[in-house]
């Protein structure tokens, strides 16, 4: 048992699943020779060399569709992109192809592969670098999305993602990859998919969130009797424990960086509305970003989702 | 005029000319330089990718363009957007996030946009301004006004497929747009030579059937020869051509420190180039052909640095952006209720 930040704990899952399994390897921009961006794939080059830990041009389509071509053969490859806004100039490989293979031959091949990438506001540039866009990957049928929160669940939830038989996104929020220092075990252990993770039990409110926000929402939670849920997996998503949690507390408050519209938020409340309606005491309330580009500076602290502004949605469903 | 000619050897190249570039590189230098001192602050609320020992190619090509000619620029753009025609002020304030910066201080070093200088705005993403940039030069070209488009792109934006669509668009289309690649033989810390093979840019225009020419990107002369006679064919409806001039860029990919001591790239590198500085080059021509003196020289740089002051505290004492500005230019704005 040693302590990791989020960085450490990712790292420490690709050097353990290349050492598994021959078939993984890094593909992206600077993943090699300069450890990557975040320095994330650190070390990985001197360890396993250059057929695996592979440096490429500067082109995002280049590496997405590489690595579909990759894992359709057979290989496991785990490709970086250095920011999540940067993964749109490759969306055709992902959209039109990753995404179909399994259900294009008919089962025949599948695509295991995965596609490492931080989001989120983290780390001051604007736009492009602190997309938050989960929910355009949730929506396309074939791709699974993978959100951590702590080292533990990073490296268990990315070993997890490696050994999946399908494409995997993995978000990293960009934000947290440092500033938080966890036990992570040494040895092999698996955070699974598709399962969540009771955060906090609670008896009043149920409170659903995932990556950089669930740290958010949980402090905002003092005083509250609140459960809090960590989704970690949105696709496919965990609705038995959301529901469970809900039945319990009749109570719901999604809270989420991306714009609220058609956020993520909007397919929890969907799946409550649709299943629990009757335990409802309260209406279910969404805190999450605006509809707007995300700006730098003040305005970049006023776009997140404040202790505040989540504070008040728990107030305002207790007052039910 | 005929003076000129027998002493600077060029039609266009005047002893205006001459002054007026050295002034912009120097003015493009001197800029970077105060952001190099004023970034340790902490004030400035974005990163920044300076373009010191770049000086002489946006000179050297916006000083052949016209105001109502268009720039497309990428995440290295401060250079483009001044020797565009930019006044430091809007600039100064972006890069400081206030509401007086060009891009309402939301955007950053990376977002530069000046609508009047036909810079019609810039992103971060590599290669994402090449096909835009074309899409422009269609437009002037339905609608026959005689407006050139120049797009700058580094040799990192050479590896990325948008590049080669657009080219081929623009070459069939015969389109009057420049293709301009400065090639500093590095993207982040990846040499050109790890992530290209033939390392030739100018060659890929042979494949668009169109013109293509590799200079010294430090020779702000040379540069301007290039462009001009590339501008000029693309005006008279002669199509795209490529130019790729050799560089080098003095700092770290981004931020204010050179990256040698973290072992990016070697130090030796960075002193060759540095003996071959745009500013000195072009400041030794101008004092060997007696083009100005030293003293009209000093006046120049004095006259800059006026302006750096007035831009620097311009940009300090403006104002945020109120945070209702978060919500706006996402759609045009309402005027009739839904
Ligand atoms: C599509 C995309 N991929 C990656 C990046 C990250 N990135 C920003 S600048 C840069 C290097 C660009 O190199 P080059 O085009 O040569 O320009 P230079 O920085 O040398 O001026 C990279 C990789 C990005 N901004 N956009
Ligand atoms: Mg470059």
């Amino acid at each position: 048992m040693g302590k990791l930040n989020i960085v450490g704990a990712i790292n420490s899952a690709l050097f353990e699943e290349m050492g598994r399994d021959s078939d993984v390897i890094i593909i992206g921009e600077d993943v090699g020779r300069d450890g990557g961006v975040f320095r994330v794939t650190e070390g990985l080059l001197e360890r396993f060399g250059p057929d695996r830990v592979i440096d490429t041009p500067l082109s995002e389509l280049g590496i997405i569709g590489a690595a579909v071509g990759l894992a359709a053969y057979g290989m496991k490859p785990v490709a970086e992109i250095q920011f999540m806004g940067f993964l749109y100039a490759g969306l055709e490989q992902i959209f039109s192809h990753a995404a179909r293979i399994r259900s294009r031959s008919r089962g025949r091949f599948s695509v295991p592969m995965v596609i490492r990438t931080p989001y989120g506001i983290g780390i001051k540039p604007p736009e492009l670098h602190s997309e938050s866009s989960e929910a355009l990957f949730c929506h396309m049928p074939g791709i699974k999305v993978v959100v951590p929160s702590t080292p533990y669940n990073a490296k268990g939830l990315l070993k997890s993602a490696i050994r999946d038989p399908d494409t995997v996104l993995f978000m990293e929020p960009s934000r947290l990859y440092r500033s938080i220092k966890a036990d992570v075990p040494d040895g092999d252990y698996v955070v699974p998919l598709g399962r969540a993770s009771i955060l906090q039990e609670g008896k009043d409110l149920t409170v659903v969130s995932w990556g950089t926000m669930l740290h958010k929402a949980a402090e905002a939670a003092e005083g509250f009797d609140a459960e809090i849920i960590d989704l970690m997996t949105l696709k496919p998503f965990d609705e038995e424990a959301i529901l469970t949690s809900v039945k319990k507390t009749g109570r719901l408050v999604i809270v989420h960086e991306a714009p609220r519209i058609a956020g993520f938020g909007a397919e929890v409340a969907a799946l409550v509305a649709e299943e629990a309606i009757e335990y409802l005491k309260a209406p279910i309330l969404r805190v999450a970003g605006f509809e707007a580009v995300v700006p730098m500076a003040r305005l970049e602290d006023f776009y997140m989702p404040s202790l505040e502004r989540i504070k008040k949605a728990y107030e305002r469903v207790m007052r039910y | 005029m005929k003076e000129d000619i027998l002493k600077y050897g060029l039609p266009t190249l005047t002893r205006k000319t001459l002054i007026d570039m050295y002034a912009m590189m120097l003015r493009i230098r001197m800029f970077e330089e105060r952001i190099v001192d004023l970034y340790p602050e902490q004030e400035m609320k974005c990163p920044v990718h300076l373009c010191i020992g770049q000086e002489a190619i946006a000179t050297g090509v916006c000083l052949n363009l016209r105001k109502d000619d268009y720039v497309f620029s990428n995440h290295r753009g401060h250079g483009h957007a001044l020797a565009k025609g930019s006044a430091m002020r809007p600039l100064m304030a972006e890069f400081y996030g206030k509401v007086t910066g060009c891009s309402r201080g939301k955007g950053g070093s990376m977002h530069i946009i000046d609508v009047e200088n036909g810079i019609l705005g810039t992103s971060a993403i590599v290669a994402g301004g090449i096909p835009m940039g074309v899409g422009a030069a269609l437009a002037s070209s339905i609608r026959k006004e005689d407006r050139v488009t120049v797009i700058f792109f580094g040799d990192g934006a050479y590896d990325e497929g948008a590049l080669y669509e657009s080219f081929n668009f623009a070459s069939l289309k015969k389109l009057p747009v420049v293709f301009f690649c400065e090639n500093n033989f590095y993207a982040t810390n990846s040499h050109q030579s790890a992530r290209q093979s033939a390392c030739r840019i100018s060659d890929a225009a042979s494949a668009f059937d169109s013109h293509g020419v590799c200079i010294d990107g430090n020779d702000a002369i040379e540069v301007y020869k290039a462009a001009e006679d590339s501008i000029n064919r693309a005006r008279k409806g002669g199509g795209p051509s490529l130019i790729e001039a050799k560089t080098y860029r003095w700092k770290g990919h981004v931020g204010p420190d050179a990256d040698y001591e973290k072992g990016c790239r070697p130090k030796e590198e960075l002193l060759y180039w540095m003996e071959r500085c745009p500013v000195k080059v072009m400041r030794e021509f101008i004092l060997s052909r007696n083009a100005a003196t030293k003293d009209e020289l000093a006046e120049i740089a004095a006259s800059i640095t006026d302006e750096i002051d007035d831009a620097v505290k311009f940009a300090k004492e403006s104002e945020y952006p109120p945070l209702s500005d978060l919500l706006t230019d996402v759609y045009a704005p309402v005027k009739e209720p839904l």
